[in-house]
């Protein structure tokens, strides 16, 4: 970049320029210029838009959560770290973050695990296979808030098609949604049903395993599980690691599910109070801008702790060879 | 090495006998059609609640094709819920939300992917960052934010943003351009086309299943999303189907499940006829992006 490392270049490189003996970077130097200006001009849209919606309203919100500011106006008066010190003792919160760790917790590899199921299954070789994708996918493209309303009924405890399901084989199902016990897996189960996207991927990584390592491994004596482990597993595990922690953010972020099954309150008796929801019905309901931002702060914090977690410690475990 | 070796068994596996293969193929389509109905069986409740009689809902064991049909849940459903209005409501926030966010993300990932320049990276791994930062924390100073200039009960909130990059649109356009070979924009460029041609003339048209990929994507995702429309509609004329329908459940969900039905079917039926003309390019465009750096 600098004259002092190019100049012995000068020597070398026969450039085309009228004066190549004194100036010989120029050309490599317009070609930077230009590059770092094109370069500029066409990402600016998410420059723009970092800084408006995102950079701006995340310091803001900091701010905000230092202080007792009000959606309904009135005065503000900075506070400190009274909102975080409020959280600590306010047990609705507690729920709520106990509610939304224990969700995402149990979904992700739950959701994981059954997206690979499917993605196994798509990538089976069979007529017919683009019809069982595109079925396999429909659910994920249905409106939350469509899919929500149906679960409410597929959930009924007593006219629902799951308890219908468990009744014609004897087994009494529970409450799910309105027993505080089965709420959360009733959500999870709901969750499930949508896990289409997380399936296409896999199946996109399945679809890059060389057919010909796993004839090899079968060759070699290997059965249907050693194949998977030794060979597939390794070459499906960045989509893996993709889907763990997207699935995880995510997770964390729950709101529509929640809140347009079991509502604002967290119904029953408070067991689906996730933290999105508990933010909402903050800042929302109560006004309460600034006790929302701590919220919403945390949140952020402990969002980004189990990603670099999950990095640190999946990381390591993923192979990166199968990238052509 | 193993190309060689393989060909036998292959060959090997179609000369298996009759039997067993056809065994195979039996349990792998069982397994498969089970599945399915798992995944289909809300749905058809859905499709057959919504032509069934208030009666033969509550029944026990369910019918799934009810013996009496009735259109009465369509009729009284789109009498109580604007379906028209809300269609064109939604489609005004997605439409526009679609060929944004699809635009400004194809030049972000161009910007990213194609152009040699010292902060590319970095601006990639800050873009890829800001997933990670939940939306309450930024939903709230973006209200106020929209409320002091006046933008509340409008739909700018909801598509301006779009056009600024989704990071997930800029993830996989940025990753589709990377597969495409430089041998193309630099022979381009050695002719004298400058950025903004190679990127209109020579890879915008290469990219189209991403693009449209990207276009669907954001079109499901504003067709969906509910939080938006909740916080900054308040006139219930401006309603999207989403938040209509979140409205119409509360007011009537618990007396009128034959025409709630209805109306969710209604407002599940664009959406699958939009997804079964696109859904071979739009999975192509995901699986041809790949997620690999």
């Amino acid at each position: 970049m600098t004259t002092a490392t190019t100049h012995p270049a000068r020597t070398t490189v026969p450039t085309p320029r009228a004066t190549p003996a004194r100036q010989p970077w120029i050309p490599r130097t317009r070609r930077q210029k230009h590059n770092f200006f094109w370069g500029l001009v066409f990402t600016s849209p998410a420059i723009i838009g970092l800084v408006l919606f995102t950079l701006a309203p995340v310091t803001t919100s900091l701010f905000n959560s230092l202080t007792d500011v009000s959606l309904v106006g009135g005065r503000t008066s900075f506070v400190g770290l009274q909102n975080y010190r409020e959280l600590l003792h306010d047990s609705s919160w507690w729920m709520s973050l106990t509610n939304t760790t224990i969700l995402a917790v149990a979904s992700v590899p739950l959701g994981l695990a059954v997206a690979l199921g499917l993605a196994l299954l798509l990538n089976l070789r069979a007529r017919g296979m683009s019809v069982y994708r595109v079925i396999f996918f429909l659910p994920s493209i249905v409106p939350i808030v469509a899919a929500a309303v149906v679960w409410t009924y597929v959930l009924d405890p007593q006219y629902g098609i799951l308890n219908n399901l468990l009744g014609s084989v004897g087994i009494q199902g529970p409450g799910w949604l309105s027993d505080p016990a089965w709420s959360k897996p009733a959500l999870i189960i709901f969750g499930l049903w949508g896990v289409g996207n997380l399936m296409i991927i896999l199946l996109a990584g399945l679809q890059g395993v060389p057919q010909e390592l796993r004839e090899q491994a079968t060759i070699d004596g290997a059965g249907a599980w050693a194949r998977f482990h030794a060979v597939t597993l390794p070459f499906i595990s960045p989509h893996l690691l993709f889907g763990l922690v997207t699935g995880l953010i995510a997770g964390f972020q729950y709101f529509t599910q929640a809140f347009v099954l079991a509502g604002a309150n967290g119904d029953p008796a408070g067991s689906t109070l996730v933290s999105g929801v508990y933010l909402y019905t903050t800042a929302f309901y109560n006004f309460e801008l600034g006790y929302a931002s701590a919220i919403g702060w945390v949140l952020f914090i402990i969002i980004a702790i189990a990603s670099l977690m999950t990095f640190r410690l999946v990381g390591r475990h993923v192979y990166y060879g199968g990238a052509s | 090495m193993s190309v060689r070796t393989a060909e036998p068994v292959s060959r090997a596996s179609r000369r298996r006998p009759l039997w067993p293969r056809l065994a195979a193929t039996l349990t792998k389509h069982t397994v498969l059609i089970v599945v399915s109905l798992v995944f289909l069986l809300p749905l058809v409740w859905m499709v057959s609640g919504s032509l069934k009689t208030a009666a033969d809902i509550g029944k026990f064991p369910i019918e799934w094709f009810p013996e009496v049909i009735t259109t009465g849940n369509y009729a009284y459903g789109l009498s109580a819920f604007p379906f028209a209005r809300y269609f064109f409501n939604t489609l005004l926030i997605c439409i526009p939300s679609m060929i944004g966010a699809a635009f400004s993300s194809a030049l972000v990932g161009y910007g990213l992917a194609r152009i040699d320049w010292p902060f590319r990276n970095a601006l990639f791994g800050v873009l890829v960052a800001t997933m990670m930062i939940p939306f309450y924390v930024t939903m709230v100073p973006l209200f106020t934010a929209y409320r002091a200039i006046g933008w509340t009960d409008t739909y700018l909130p909801l598509i301006v943003p779009q056009f600024f990059g989704v990071p997930f649109c800029i993830f996989l356009m940025r990753q589709f351009f990377m597969g495409i070979p430089t041998t193309l924009s630099d022979a381009a460029r050695v002719d004298g086309a400058g950025e903004l041609r190679i990127f209109f003339q020579v890879i915008l048209p290469l990219c189209k299943p991403a693009l449209a990929a990207v276009a669907l994507f954001q079109f499901l995702a504003s067709w969906s999303d509910l939080l938006g429309p909740l916080l900054y509609l308040s006139d219930s004329n401006s309603y999207t189907l989403s938040l209509g329908l979140t409205f119409f459940q509360g007011a009537e969900g618990d007396t009128a499940v034959g025409p709630l039905m209805a109306v969710s079917t209604l407002v599940l039926i664009p959406v699958i006829v939009l997804f079964f003309f696109a859904q071979r390019t739009f999975i192509q465009g995901i699986t041809m992006t790949g997620i690999k750096g």
